[in-house]
């Protein structure tokens, strides 16, 4: 019975074909659109979190200045790292981080590239692993040893392919270091930078030998990592009310510093995105609810074409429940076109656009499945009343119907 | 009361309708139409009547009330010793869909579906149906099962219309000038699948006409007038429906 109901709709909607198409436009786009978004959205979400984690999950960074810029604001030293490291709760670990941009060169190969001076354990608090070699030590790094760890990039621009670089020299400007170790390859950082285009050396080293006479105890940036489960935002508060007393800041003056802290941008990201999609949400109510209300419009328009049919069926026995299933079984086939060709259309959207977003198709049977039952509910919804008045028609009435 | 499920089983002889006093009043704004004004009438099984009449003397309301399709407004209707008038809207729907078959001056087929389909509308919801098939072999029309509506002629619509109607072995046919739309030659092949239902399974068949000629196929022939039966009579041999001329 079902069945049956369900081939004479298809045949119905073959016999109208450019109608049930212009009726089903509306539902097609809504779904389309939100499977779509969403699909992207995530893809792009997950993106942005695996960049986040890549530069270290709960990092704290304290910069000077406020925002990006920092002209004129004054840098740190290494007073500042051990106050911050004794008086402020919940810290694991901290390295001081000073970096500077010069020509780096082996033989005959030259980058311009990040040189960034630290402890060791910057390493643990910003994620880093190690491909080939070791790390720098602790004891390195008081003496100011002429060593460094290079990232991927900086292997391949500077040694080539197939080249030992452990025990190679690198020059830049006044300082040569020797390469003791190489770090995983990281890939893109949240803005797109590319992370394994840096040499790492100890902030000693790079102080002494890079670095002017007058900036020669200047940090640039100090790395904090909480301890797991405690929360960052003490952290960020405790170490700007410190920073602020060290520096004299009155109550009404600004901070000259700021903090920046990785697990609040993945925060900021999720929720933006949350906004994102309760607003398509809206979007997508309303492009349904109008799909509906098509389909309501087209079925009124056939329980009025098919009186006579209703009629027959009506005057040959058939009971009004039987009618109204008939053409609410019309509606939902309808409409559930209409959402299946939408879920098609968002997968050949979704595989575009992914290359577009440069986010990867992450295909979430979630979303596809409840977009397509909102689509059949939307035919029930909106072909209830239409098959209601089919199946209340008085039979003689509706034969004598031209 | 019609019961739920089974319909009284099929006799081969004895009263099918007893109408008694019927009378039917459309209201249409402030007019009353009296379309039936006190039909007596006893139909029996087997038989093959003729409804002459004028254009608006009540022979179609006189049709559908028989077939459960509307009621009257006062009067007695015993459907084999089951009490129609006064039944509740469902009741009525059974007794369509179990004991009645309907063909009308349209031939009333579904555009979107075969013959087969067309027929077998009526086979999935009755209790004991024949196949589309052999519904269709009876009326003729064995070779064209596959065809849409706006593929057949005219005769060949309501031969399948007629097929439909007597799929569910009905216990009465009801036929609302059957030919009204067709020709001669096709009415009578129309006709002559009617007779055959009539013959073949025994049906009690209730043919509505205004042409006199086709009177001569009937068992009995009753006229009706202004909502009245007002003559009535009994041919001695029936004439078969392929030389019916007019
Ligand atoms: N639904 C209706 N509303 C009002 N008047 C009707 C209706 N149906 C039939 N009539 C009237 O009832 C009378 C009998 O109609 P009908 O039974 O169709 O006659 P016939 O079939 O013999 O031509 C006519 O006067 C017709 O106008
Ligand atoms: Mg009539």
């Amino acid at each position: 019975m079902f069945f049956n109901a369900f081939i004479i709709a298809l045949r119905e909607i073959r016999r109208n074909l450019t109608r049930a198409f212009l009726t089903v436009v509306g539902i097609v786009i809504g779904v389309a659109a939100v499977v779509t978004m969403v699909t992207l959205g995530r893809g792009a979400t997950e993106v942005v979190k695996a960049q986040i984690s890549n530069i270290g999950s709960n990092l704290l960074i304290l910069r000077p200045g406020q925002g990006w810029g920092h002209s004129g604001a004054p840098m740190f030293n290494k007073s500042d790292l051990r106050t911050i490291k004794d008086q402020v709760p919940g810290i694991h670990a901290l390295a001081p981080f000073v970096n500077t941009n010069v020509p780096a060169v082996h033989l005959d190969n030259v980058r311009n590239t990040d040189i960034q001076g630290t402890t060791s354990n910057y390493f643990e608090i910003a994620n880093w692993k190690i491909a080939m070699g070791r790390f720098f030590t602790d004891a390195e790094v008081l003496e100011g040893a002429s060593v460094c760890v290079i990232g991927e990039t900086i292997r391949k621009e500077l040694f080539g392919k197939g080249v030992d670089p452990i025990g190679g020299k690198i020059r830049c400007k006044g300082m040569s270091v020797v390469v003791v170790g190489v770090t995983a390859v990281k890939g893109q950082g949240g803005f797109g930078d590319d992370l394994d285009d840096n040499i790492i050396v100890p902030y000693t080293t790079l102080q002494r030998r890079l670095t002017g006479q007058a900036k020669k105890d200047n940090i640039n940036q100090i790395m904090i990592s909480g301890e797991t489960g405690y929360p960052t935002a003490n952290i960020v508060a405790d170490v700007s009310s410190l920073m602020r007393e060290r520096r004299g800041l009155t109550h009404n003056e600004e901070n000259n510093f700021s903090v920046f802290d990785s697990l609040q941008l993945a925060d900021a990201i999720s929720s933006s995105t949350r906004v994102m999609t309760s607003l398509l949400g809206w979007v997508a109510g309303v492009s349904l609810l109008v799909g509906g209300i098509g389909i309501m419009n087209i079925m009124l328009v056939s329980v009025t074409e098919r009186t006579r049919e209703i009629g027959i069926r009506l005057a040959i026995g058939a009971r009004a429940r039987e009618v109204l299933l008939q053409f609410l079984v019309e509606a939902v086939t309808l409409s559930c076109v209409g959402g299946v060709t939408g879920i098609a259309l968002a997968y050949v959207f979704c595989s575009l656009g992914a290359e577009a977003v440069g986010a990867p198709f992450l295909f979430d049977p979630k979303i596809n499945l409840i977009a397509f039952v909102f689509s059949a509910a939307i035919g029930i919804i909106f072909g209830f009343m239409p098959a209601r008045r089919a199946a209340s028609l008085d039979p003689i009435e509706a034969l004598r119907h031209e | 009361m019609i019961p739920r499920a089974t319909p009284p089983p099929p006799t081969a002889t004895g009263v099918v309708f007893e109408a008694r006093k019927l009378r039917k009043v459309y209201h249409t704004g402030e007019l009353d139409v009296v379309a039936l004004h006190g039909v007596d009438l006893e139909l029996n099984a087997g038989e093959l009547v003729c409804l002459l009449g004028a254009s608006g003397s009540g022979k179609s309301t006189l049709l559908n009330i028989l077939g459960g399709l509307d009621v009257p407004t006062s009067g007695e209707l015993i459907y084999k010793g089951w009490q129609l008038d006064g039944s509740r809207e469902e009741t009525l729907t059974l007794f369509r869909r179990n004991c009645v078959g309907f063909v009308f001056q349209f031939y009333n087929l579904i555009p979107s579906l075969t013959a087969r389909e067309n027929v077998a509308l009526i086979t999935g919801i009755s209790l004991d149906p024949m196949t589309s098939e052999e519904a269709l072999e009876m009326v003729g029309l064995g070779a064209r099962m596959d065809h849409f509506p706006s593929q057949l002629s005219g005769g060949e619509q309501q031969r399948v219309a007629i097929a439909r109607a007597i799929a569910k072995r009905p216990e009465v046919l009801l036929c609302d000038e059957p030919t009204g739309a067709l020709d001669v030659t096709t009415g009578i092949t129309v006709l002559e699948a009617v007779e055959r239902i009539n013959r073949e399974l025994g049906t009690l068949t209730v043919v509505i006409t205004h042409n006199a000629v086709m009177s001569e196929m009937a068992d009995r022939v009753l006229y009706l007038s202004d909502g009245k039966i007002v003559n009535s009579h009994r041919n001695e041999t029936r004439l078969p429906a392929s030389q019916l001329k007019w």
